[in-house]
């Protein structure tokens, strides 16, 4: 229990360093998977066979070999950036595949009336899905899109294995310093996750109630 | 469909966006090659081995056996797991009912990592005995995979008609015989798409084994690459080795679900509670 109390500032720094990287992967992934799923549904085959390609690649590959290629690869190719920064670029295109399958989920269920009115109003396809498709499918895929982060959350203690003082990390070295508080120290971290979890669906299912429209 | 049958304007428009499509793709793809040559990553000493060295497919093969048997393990214990805590989730009695929901949602919530630390760390000092890597991980495995299974099996039963309930208490069943032996294989036969979906993810998590020692594949091309210092070479083709496996039960699952739709004329395939992707 002391090792906790004591080290509740070393604990809520690896917390922060947890969020931020979550926060950062999220906004990436967000961007990234919505862009890789309106090339999934635009009419141009180049396009989709390469957003189709990514997502089946790496979907299907661990987070951990993501990461590992990140970290001891990319190197060898020129690029020497933090942990901090390979661990970023790891999880963004780790999560943008999932945020990609949810998206194009969400375009996928929206009416077909919806597109048909839109191109019956000469609208062009960038039109139609930015402007009509697009906003209605992001409501329609909080539910699965929230899943999609709190994942992301957890997966993020996977940094840990490759030099980022996140919070996972910093559970690892304080029970190599207090033995004997394992257990109390695996109890804090894994609330301070679930805490952190139901927020953010919380925050979510407020957000889905917020931009429900009665139809 | 978001666009229409296409007239010849339209066509001549998507030729064109396809053509500029191809070309950024092209140059995106040339940068990346030129920037992989101009830091020799094209040198034939970086791929001989996997062709000359017929004892690095040997260590992969090994790697990838401990992998599947961690896999295995994890998959048959999950299932266990999972059944039994859908069986107390769905149960009538509120002191088996609640800790049920609290495992699971616990569990679920909790990483991954986090669950195989807890076995791999605590044990040693709290009970002072040392469980080998591959327990730990699948300890792991199961304790979180078996939370995820049990809210896929409670769907799948929730999905089914209440006259199967009825039907099995009004002939003289007890409850729990109602949901081992009608609602249990009924319901498992409606989400073994998700349950194949669920092994995909599993397979992926067990590559966490490296972190804790387990000699699986990645850690067994972890060390191969520092031996033959071809980190890219060495981890794509193990990321290729993944993603053959995943694709092929992915394949699997769509089968699966295509056939039962044949079978019963519909859609009967039921989405579970968002599950997590580990």
């Amino acid at each position: 229990m002391e090792a906790v109390v004591d080290n509740l500032d070393l604990l809520l720094e690896g917390f922060l360093r947890t969020l931020t990287l979550t926060a950062l992967a999220a906004t990436g992934a967000l961007c990234l998977g919505t862009l890789v799923a309106a090339m999934r549904v635009s009419p141009l085959l180049p396009l989709r066979w390469a957003g189709t390609c990514y997502v089946e690649s790496v979907r299907n590959t661990p987070l951990t070999v993501v990461f590992a290629l990140a970290v001891f690869g990319l190197p060898k190719a020129g690029l020497g950036l933090t942990f901090f920064q390979f661990a970023l670029l790891a999880l963004t295109l780790y999560t943008g595949t999932f945020v990609a399958e949810a998206v194009r989920s969400g375009v996928n269920s929206v009416a077909p009336g919806q597109s048909e009115a839109a191109r019956t109003l000469g609208m062009s396809f960038p039109q139609t899905l930015g402007l009509v498709i697009l906003p209605q499918a992001f409501r329609n895929v909080i539910p699965p899109l929230a899943s999609v982060f709190i994942a992301l959350l957890k997966n993020s203690s996977i940094a840990s294995a490759f030099g980022v003082a996140e919070a996972t990390s910093r559970m690892g070295s304080l029970i190599e310093d207090n033995p004997s508080a394992v257990l109390w120290l695996l109890a804090a971290v894994a609330l301070g996750y679930v805490v952190l979890a139901l927020a953010a669906s919380l925050l979510f299912s407020r957000l889905e109630r917020s931009l429900a429209v009665a139809r | 469909m978001l666009y229409d049958v296409q007239g010849p304007r339209a066509r001549r428009r998507t030729l064109v966006g396809s053509i500029v499509g191809s070309v950024l793709l092209a140059l995106l793809a040339l940068v990346v090659a030129k920037r992989l040559a101009d830091q020799g990553q094209f040198d034939g000493d970086l791929y001989r081995a996997f062709v000359e060295e017929p004892q690095l497919w040997t260590r992969l093969g090994e790697g990838l056996r401990n992998t599947l048997t961690a896999a295995a393990y994890g998959l048959v214990l999950a299932t266990v797991t999972g059944i039994v805590l859908a069986f107390g989730r769905l149960s009538t009695v509120g002191v088996v009912r609640i800790p049920a929901v609290a495992v699971i949602e616990f569990f679920r919530a909790t990483p991954l990592l986090l669950l195989i630390f807890a076995f791999f760390l605590a044990t040693p000092i709290v009970l002072g005995i040392r469980i080998q890597p591959l327990w730990a991980l699948v300890l792991g495995l199961t304790l979180y995979n078996g939370a995820v299974i049990a809210e896929i099996i409670r769907a799948g039963i929730l999905s089914l008609p209440r006259g199967q309930t009825e039907a099995a208490l009004a002939v003289g069943l007890t409850r729990g015989q109602t949901l081992g032996s009608v609602l249990l294989p009924q319901a498992v036969r409606v989400m073994l798409p998700s349950l194949i979906s669920q092994l995909v993810v599993l397979l992926k998590d067990t590559s966490l084994g490296f972190i804790i020692g387990f000699e699986e594949l990645l850690r067994v091309g972890g060390q191969l690459r520092q031996f033959l210092n071809n980190p890219i070479q060495m981890y794509v083709v193990i990321a290729l080795i993944y993603i053959a496996i995943n694709l092929l039960l992915g394949r699997l699952a769509t089968y699966v679900e295509g056939r039962q739709r044949a079978r019963l004329g519909q859609a009967v395939t039921v989405q579970p509670q968002p599950a997590d992707l580990g």
